[in-house]
């Protein structure tokens, strides 16, 4: 192997590739040839480095050097200025506030990081076990297979305070001991990567980008469970994740880190990944079970639990991705320093998938108690294109929206769970003040409608039930006494669903009537979306002193409800209207508004439509 | 074939996920024909009931013929808050087909689809198995007018 004088790290997570990364590197191969430096620079393709909104994004080593937003196009100049002439290509690093951020470590976005998890993703090739043993890997496997006995290794996890990641925030160690403890010919350990939650992809980047930080976390928990076999079960959106973790597998088999008396200890251990095929609730354990059992994903009652009868009705451990990840660095670094970060009940860091109105969208890992604010505002970045911070929904379609009055609640399971919303897989949903509450939660509440199983009626007929009620409102036939039925609704569908799924879908609308009443109520009494969002609740109108009369918007208008002349102006018929809003686009001159609430000719016709079906 | 697509898997309930996604991806039309759930049930030996009640419980499976490529736009809601309606929109009148529709040329089907994982680019879209992020409508055009060009 000869020695390389560059590392270009190029972030292959699935955000960068889907922004062109392959591109990237494609071009790099071509321009490094035609220099004739090939020899000289070594491209690394990681997995995920996190700020996902700069992508794609590379990491220049020796001297660190970020380099946001590239471009085949930049690759020629990246080459002949900074490779060959030592001149980093200043206009593609990142600024800030005017001064130019100088290498990684000092981004802003990753400055209050903190790495256990992620410590390996977008800094190792996922593809080489080399490397990942080159930074400690598989060293903890080792240390646990050779000097510790399976109860020893269950009160390392209990002293280190994990708790699982994957939303429900269940001590890991519990799970552990109630499994070790029963008597059965055999046990099993599953992998859930059946990441669904919308706004989540913290279990996605790891599984890509450190594939045998999961494996080995896995194996640790087999050896103290005592289980021989173990499964991934992973989405089948990801197929790279699929693919990769195939791939570590394959190799660490070769090296004998899987397979027959490991580390020539008694354990031996196997394990194969198990494909899902497109069903949300089978992030749910029970229902992964079944999946992998070949059935239908549907749930089935607890107890018995999966510790108890799970799969094939053994006793069966099934963990998140993300709590994997962390088992290794636990054994590596001791449970005490694993537990002096976060809060009392909630110990280490969090992974968190930053998305919606938020200056940098991507994966950033906090410790546990760090506040809303830090997480938005510093992590990341504030509000995109000017906009006011109006709430955030955490959880995914389980959690619930915060406001503003929370941004300074710190993040743990309790503190979030008593304000209505929940950690859940750690999707950090942000939402400005454009954003219409009622319509987002609407939104979440068909994504359960969809989703739900059908097995249980609370969660298939109520859910449908409350979208009924939600669309009602939206479109300004709202009633009085409507959120008090939603509320009703929502805590029986809580109290009487089988599974996780029913019991949290109601979560978004309680938190928003909770927090943002009087929104609901200008829908239902006022008829009015003050944000413009719902489209029977605003109407649009031509300002006759600045329209020019051009009859643009006329001619573009796919009903013709648009008349006038140059001298008359412009007038739209509101009864015909169909708020599609190309006369608004078109306009030259932007005279053409969106005003708030029903115009009251669309009302009128309403409340007549209305009538006539009582007296019916 | 189909029977050819069985026999790479042990003749256990727990490979019929498996055998149905080889069968779908093998059809040149992206789905499981009656006669594919025929072979399958003799093969496991379950009722061909309980394949369809799988089939039809997972989205990624389809029971009706499809095109060449299909597309799946994400609907969930941080590529909703960034505007995927638009997309669909687009979607929809360049190729002149509803979701779930299939172009009459059979070179594409529109669907929607849960969350791809790739929030930090919405929105997004699946097309095959590459991922195409941070749409716009122009960019849309774009994709579609490479893969028609690519398939001539």
């Amino acid at each position: 192997m000869s020695l390389k004088r560059i590392d270009l790290l190029i972030c292959c997570g699935s955000g960068c590739i889907s922004a062109g990364s392959l591109k990237v590197k494609e071009r790099f191969q071509e321009v490094l040839a035609d220099k004739g430096i090939s020899s000289e620079v070594n491209i690394i393709e990681t997995g995920c480095m996190g700020p996902c909104d700069y992508g794609p994004v590379l990491v220049i080593y020796p001297e660190g050097v970020f380099y946001k937003s590239v471009k085949p196009e930049d690759v020629e100049e990246i080459v002949t200025e900074h490779f060959l002439k030592g001149r980093p290509v200043q206009r593609l690093m990142l600024r800030e506030e005017e001064r130019l951020v100088s290498s990684q470590k000092e981004v802003p976005f990753y400055r209050k990081q903190v790495k256990v998890a992620l410590a390996n993703c977008g800094f190792i090739n996922p593809e080489s076990m080399e490397e990942y043993i080159a930074t400690g890997g598989y060293e903890a496997l080792g240390t646990v297979l050779t000097t510790m006995n399976p109860q020893q290794v269950i009160d390392v996890v209990k002293a280190s305070g994990l708790r699982g990641r994957g939303g429900g925030g269940f001590p890991t160690h519990i799970k552990w001991q109630l499994v070790h403890d029963v008597e059965s010919d055999e046990k099993y350990i599953i992998c859930n990567g059946d990441e669904g939650d919308p706004g989540a992809f913290m279990d996605r980047s790891v599984l890509e980008g450190d594939p045998h930080r999961v494996i080995e976390g896995m194996m640790i928990g087999a050896y103290a469970i005592g289980a021989t076999k173990g499964f991934f079960y992973i989405r089948a959106e990801y197929p790279l994740a699929i693919k990769r973790i195939r791939n570590a597998i394959k190799q660490a088999k070769e090296a004998g880190l899987m397979g027959e008396n490991i580390f020539g200890s008694n354990f031996s251990f196997e394990a194969e990944v198990r494909t899902g095929a497109g069903a949300f609730v089978c992030g749910e354990e029970t229902a992964l079970i079944q999946s992998i059992q070949g059935e239908r994903g549907n749930p089935t009652p607890k107890p018995p639990y999966p510790a108890v009868k799970g799969l094939w009705n053994k006793p069966t451990v099934v963990n998140n991705v993300e709590t994997f990840a962390n088992i290794p660095t636990i054994f590596l670094r001791g449970a005490e320093w694993f537990a002096s970060m976060g809060t009392e009940t909630s110990k280490g860091t969090k992974v968190f998938a930053l998305t919606g109105d938020v200056n940098n969208t991507g994966l950033v890992e906090v410790p546990m108690g760090i506040t809303l604010r830090e997480l938005i505002f510093d992590v990341g970045g504030g509000m995109a294109n000017g906009h006011e911070f109006k709430a955030v929904q955490l959880g995914g379609p389980s959690g619930g929206c915060l406001t503003r009055e929370h941004l300074d609640v710190p993040v743990d399971y309790e503190t979030l769970k008593e304000r209505g919303a929940m950690m859940g897989s750690g999707g950090v949903i942000v939402m400005n003040d454009q954003k219409c509450m009622v319509n987002v939660a609407k939104f979440f509440i068909g994504f359960c409608v969809d989703e739900s199983c059908g097995k249980c009626s609370p969660c298939r007929i109520g859910l449908k039930h409350m979208y009924n009620i939600l669309d009602r409102i939206t479109r300004g036939e709202g009633k009085e006494g409507d959120l008090e039925e939603l509320q009703h609704l929502g805590e029986t569908i809580s109290r009487l669903s089988l599974c996780g799924l029913g019991q949290t879908a109601p979560n978004p609308v309680l938190s928003t009537i909770r927090y943002f009443r009087e929104e609901y109520e200008s829908h239902i009494r006022d008829h009015s979306c003050q944000t413009k969002v719902c489209t029977d609740l605003f109407h649009f109108m031509i300002d006759k002193n600045r329209c020019i009369g051009c009859s643009l918007c006329a001619r573009k208008c796919p009903v013709s409800c648009i008349s006038g002349s140059r001298d008359e102006k412009y007038t739209i018929s509101q009864t015909e209207c169909i708020k599609c809003g190309n006369c608004q686009d078109v306009c030259p001159v932007k005279a053409i508004d969106r005003i708030p609430g029903m115009h009251p000719d669309v009302l009128k016709q309403l409340q007549e439509k209305q009538n006539i079906s009582i007296e019916e | 074939m189909y029977k050819e697509i069985c026999e790479k898997y042990t003749p256990e309930k727990d490979n019929l996920l498996y055998i149905l996604h080889d069968i779908q991806d093998h059809h040149p039309q992206h789905y499981i024909p009656e006669e594919a759930v025929q072979v399958v049930a003799e093969y496991l030996n379950i009722p061909t009931n309980h394949i369809y009640g799988v089939l039809t419980f997972y989205t990624m499976y389809s029971t009706k013929p499809r095109g060449k490529n299909i597309i799946r736009l994400c609907e969930s809601p941080p590529c909703y808050i960034k505007g995927s309606t638009n997309i669909l929109r687009k979607l929809k009148m360049l190729l002149g087909v509803n979701t779930g529709e299939t172009t009459k040329d059979g070179m594409f089907t529109l669907e929607l689809c849960a969350c791809l994982g790739v929030c930090g680019n919405a929105p997004v879209m699946m097309i095959n198995e590459d991922v195409y992020g941070d749409l716009t409508e122009e960019k849309v055009e774009e994709i579609i007018d490479k893969i028609r060009r690519g398939n001539q």
